[in-house]
C-alpha cells in the first residue's frame, strides 16, 4: 500500500497526516494554537508562524510514528500551499520541500479550498462531484462550482468580513472571548433568535455574495447603542447578551443557508459539500439538514474533526498524483485567494 | 500640520469623500486610518480603492490575511499606469516587529500606496508625510472624518479636500 504524508499550516494550526492510497486516514496530529491566540482576540499571524516553526517536526514526526511507518514508507508529501496567512503556508512549505529534497519523494501542492470540500469526500466514502462546495471559515465564505476534485470555479464570496470573522468580532463586542464561534453559539442557546431583528443582507439579491459588515454594525449599534445617542442598558446582562448573540447567529445561518439554497438552483447540481470552521456551528449544521429535506437534495457536512483545518483533507493530494500533477522544488505560496 | 474636519451626512457621502481622496493620491501616498470597530474603515477603503480601477468584488476586509493586494490604475494626471494598492490591518499584530516581518517598510516606501486600517499601532513605522484620516461615528450613518498630516504634498491633498467641500 502507497502511503501520503500531508501537512497543513495555512492559518493557525500546525497539521500532518499519514493517508493510505485508499484514502484511509492512518493518522492525523492538529496542533492547534487556540490558547495562544485568546487574549489577542484572532489569529495573530506572526505568533502563528513561530509556533508553526516550533511545532511543524514534532507534528510530522508524531503523525508518521501514529501511522506505524517511516518516512521512507511515503510516496509523496502534500502541503498546502494556497490560500492562507503567507508566514504560516511558507513553514509548511518549506519543511515538505526539505524532507522532499531530502528524501527524492515528490512535492505535491494542495489548495486549502479544495481539500476543505474534499473533506466531505472522504467523509462520505462516495464520490461527492460534481457538488457545490461551500466553505465557511474564519478566513473564508466562499461558494464553488465542483465538477470535479481539482476543479472549482468561484460562485460567489463574502465582498467584507467572513463568516468565522464576523462571530469573532461579535464575540468581543459582547465581551466573549476568543474564538467567537463556539462561545456564540453556547450563549445562543439561552437567547432568543428574534430579539433583535438583524438585517439579512443580499438574501433576496440574485447574486451569491456575502456581507457580514454590515451585520457586525447593526450588532454593535443593537447592543452598545447608536453613536450619538444613550448608550443602550443592559450591557453585560446575560440574558441580554443571550439574546443579541441567539439573533446574531439566526441572521448568519439564515444568510449562509439562503444562498447557499440559491447556489443549487444556480448550478442544477443536487449536492451540497459543507467545509470549514463554520460548519461545526450546530444551528448551522441542522438549518442545512432542513434544506435538504425540503429541497430534496444531498447535503453533505464536514464531520466534526474535518471542519476546522487539519491535514487529513490533504487526502486530495492523491487525487494530484494521480493526475500526475507534481509541484515542482521552486514552487511558491500564493496566500491571497484569485478572484476567478 | 495641516488639519480639516469633514461631515458626511451617510454612506453615499462617505463614499463620495473616499472617492475624492483618491482623485487627488500620489505616488507613495500613505494613509492611516483610524475609528472604532464599525466605524467604517474598511468601507472607506472599499470607496477609496474602487475609485482607483480595483474592482469592488476584491476589496474586502484585510483582518484575517493581514495584507491584500489590488492592482488598479492612476488617475489620468499620473499618466493612468498601473497601481498597486496595499491594504494593511493591523488590528492583530503584536508589536513593529512583526509589521516588519510583513515586508511593510518595502512597500511604505514604493511608488504604490499604502492604506492601513488600525494604522496608528504602527505609528513609528509610517513615513513623516502620512495622511492620518481618523474616523467617528456621530450617528448610525454619519460620520466625522478628520485628515491631518505634514509635508507638501499631503498639506496640498488636504486643501484640495477642502476645496471640493
Amino acid at each position: 500500500m502507497q502511503h501520503l504524508l500531508a501537512i497543513e499550516t495555512s492559518c493557525d494550526e500546525t497539521a500532518a497526516a499519514v493517508i493510505d492510497r485508499d484514502r484511509r486516514v492512518l493518522s492525523s496530529v492538529v496542533s492547534t494554537q487556540t490558547a495562544l491566540h485568546e487574549h489577542y482576540g484572532g489569529v495573530v499571524p506572526e505568533i502563528a508562524s513561530r509556533a508553526h516553526l516550533e511545532r511543524i517536526l514534532p507534528v510530522i514526526d508524531e503523525a508518521i510514528k501514529q501511522a506505524g511507518l517511516t518516512l521512507q514508507d511515503m510516496s509523496a508529501i502534500a502541503v498546502a500551499t494556497h490560500p492562507g496567512l503567507s508566514g504560516s503556508l511558507l513553514i509548511g512549505l518549506t519543511a515538505a520541500k526539505t524532507l522532499c529534497l531530502a528524501t527524492g519523494l515528490p512535492l505535491i501542492a494542495v489548495d486549502h479550498i479544495l481539500a476543505h470540500i474534499y473533506a466531505c469526500q472522504m467523509a462520505s466514502g462516495r464520490d461527492v462531484y460534481p457538488c457545490v462546495g461551500f466553505v465557511v471559515s474564519g478566513g473564508h465564505t466562499h461558494l464553488f462550482d465542483c465538477p470535479s476534485p481539482l476543479e472549482h470555479k468561484l460562485l460567489g464570496c463574502t465582498i467584507d468580513d467572513a463568516a468565522g470573522e464576523a462571530f469573532d468580532k461579535v464575540a468581543q463586542i459582547l465581551g466573549l472571548g476568543y474564538p467567537g464561534g463556539p462561545l456564540i453559539q453556547k450563549v445562543a442557546t439561552q437567547g432568543n433568535t428574534k430579539a433583535c431583528a438583524f438585517p439579512r443582507i443580499f438574501i433576496r439579491d440574485e447574486r451569491l455574495d456575502f456581507s457580514f459588515s454590515g451585520l457586525k454594525t447593526a450588532v454593535l449599534y443593537e447592543y452598545q447603542g447608536i453613536p450619538g445617542q444613550p448608550p443602550k442598558a443592559g450591557q453585560g446582562d446575560p440574558q441580554r447578551i443571550a439574546d443579541v448573540a441567539a439573533s446574531f447567529q439566526a441572521a448568519v445561518v439564515d444568510i449562509l443557508v439562503a444562498k447557499a439554497d440559491a447556489a443549487l438552483k444556480k448550478t442544477g447540481y443536487r449536492r451540497l459539500c459543507v467545509g470549514g470552521g463554520v460548519a461545526a456551528n450546530g444551528p448551522f449544521r441542522e438549518a442545512l439538514t432542513q434544506l435538504a429535506a425540503r429541497r430534496k437534495v444531498d447535503v453533505i457536512v464536514a464531520p466534526m474533526e474535518y471542519c476546522t483545518d487539519n491535514a487529513a483533507m490533504g487526502a486530495i493530494g492523491w487525487e494530484l498524483f494521480e493526475a500526475e500533477r507534481f509541484a515542482s522544488l521552486d514552487t511558491d505560496i500564493t496566500p491571497g485567494l484569485v478572484r476567478r | 500640520m495641516t488639519k480639516l474636519e469633514i461631515l458626511t451626512q451617510n454612506l453615499q457621502e462617505t463614499d463620495d469623500l473616499a472617492r475624492r481622496v483618491a482623485t487627488s493620491s500620489f505616488p507613495g501616498l500613505v494613509i492611516c486610518l483610524t475609528g472604532n470597530l464599525g466605524a467604517g474603515k474598511t468601507r472607506f477603503s472599499k470607496a477609496y480603492c474602487t475609485a482607483l480601477g480595483v474592482s469592488k468584488e476584491e476589496v474586502n476586509s484585510p483582518t484575517f490575511v493581514l495584507i491584500q493586494e489590488y492592482l488598479g490604475r492612476w488617475p489620468e494626471k499620473h499618466g493612468s499606469r498601473p497601481l498597486t494598492i496595499y491594504h494593511f490591518d493591523t488590528y492583530r499584530l503584536k508589536d513593529l516587529d512583526e509589521f516588519c516581518e510583513l515586508g511593510a517598510e518595502e512597500m511604505l516606501s514604493g511608488n504604490g500606496i499604502c492604506l492601513l486600517e488600525w494604522g496608528e499601532r504602527v505609528a513609528e513605522m509610517l513615513p513623516a508625510d502620512t495622511l492620518y484620516i481618523t474616523i467617528e461615528a456621530t450617528s448610525e450613518t454619519s460620520r466625522r472624518f478628520t485628515f491631518r498630516g505634514d509635508g507638501e504634498q499631503i498639506s496640498n491633498l488636504i486643501e484640495q479636500l477642502s476645496i471640493a467641500q
